[in-house]
């Protein structure tokens, strides 16, 4: 069970930044109200971060990726289980990718 | 706009919202552990940063820079970066905080998830003003997480994966699969659709994330936002 000084040192140092963006957003919107396009940009912010974030992700696996996201996403919609979406999805990109 | 609440029944709400999703946490959480056995930490210092950061890509991708010593300034800049989606998350789960102040907040604020913020704006959508909601998600998610990876480092003797086995797939696959619950209707089809599109062109210019996420997010709010003010 050993914790060394650096080791430590790291893990704080990307805690303590990771906290600040946690709350960071929280905080400035409440310090600030925002102009009616942000209020309303915000509406939307929800959907574009995951699908801005999931696509470049899963091209880099070529189509497979995309397909395997394009699986876990219809699985969840059809089930609405999430770790099954989610074992659907890594289980086709494992065969379309022989492993 | 209407004040918000911190109630013990949105607490339970949430723990009961936080169930189905424990179990999708284990196949990332035992890569995130593997990794960390690989990386050479201790078990003692994988349980560790998965407590105090818990934020999976993150901790992945510091993982993917880990050294003898520490390199500061790559992990602290991976875990930055990768986490910037953070931000915008938050704001948009402001309401759910609306009037209310304190440790509680800040506290809820620090188990913020890609399942607790979709489960998050499900609520608003819905009506819902309890910030409890949130926290009765991400108290169980965290140390969930933190049980699968120290799980992961445990079985490591057992197991290896190369960088690109499909299982270090699961965090994707999981935002891939909490997206479809974020889906309205066919109006989402353009601000999605330009996120996407800026997403990959950012991508085909070989910039890393978070720089596809923010300016794919950015394009794709303003589009939906700039179509919803013509109406």
């Amino acid at each position: 069970m050993t914790l060394r000084a650096d080791v430590l040192v790291g893990i704080l140092c990307m805690a303590l930044v990771t906290y600040a963006v946690r709350a960071g957003g929280f905080a400035a919107l409440r310090s600030f109200r925002p102009p009616r396009f942000v209020e309303r940009m915000l509406l939307h912010l929800p959907g574009s971060i995951f699908i801005a974030f999931i696509l470049p992700g899963a091209a880099a696996h070529g189509l497979p990726g995309l397909a395997a996201a394009v699986a876990a996403a219809v699985a969840m919609r059809l089930s609405g289980r999430l770790t099954l979406s989610i074992l659907l999805a890594v289980a086709a990109l494992w065969g379309m990718k022989g492993g | 706009m209407s004040e918000a609440r911190f109630s013990a029944q949105g607490f339970r709400r949430g723990l009961l919202a936080a169930l189905p999703i424990l179990p999708s946490l284990i196949p990332f959480g035992l890569v995130v552990g593997l990794e960390s056995a690989a990386r050479g930490l201790s078990l003692a210092e994988a349980g560790l940063m998965s407590l105090l950061v818990f934020a999976g890509t993150a901790q992945l991708v510091a993982l993917g820079a880990w050294a003898d010593p520490v390199p500061l300034l790559a992990v602290t800049l991976a875990a930055l970066v990768v986490n910037l989606r953070m931000a915008p998350m938050t704001a948009a789960l402001a309401p759910l905080f609306h009037g209310q102040r304190g440790l509680r907040v800040w506290a809820t604020l620090f188990t913020v998830t890609d399942h607790s913020f979709a489960l998050g704006v499900r609520e608003l959508r819905a009506g819902g003003r309890d910030g409890a909601f949130l926290l009765g998600i991400g108290l169980p998610t965290w140390l969930f997480w933190t049980l699968c990876v120290t799980a992961g480092h445990v079985l490591s003797g057992a197991v290896a994966l190369s960088p690109q086995h499909p299982l270090l797939f699961a965090g994707l696959a999981s935002m891939a699969a909490l997206v479809a619950t974020l889906w309205r209707g066919p109006g989402d089809v353009l601000p999605w659709g330009v996120a996407g599109a800026v997403g990959l062109a950012i991508h085909a210019l070989s910039l890393p994330q978070p720089w596809p996420v923010l300016a794919g997010a950015l394009a794709g709010s303003a589009a939906g936002a700039w179509r919803d003010g013509r109406r």
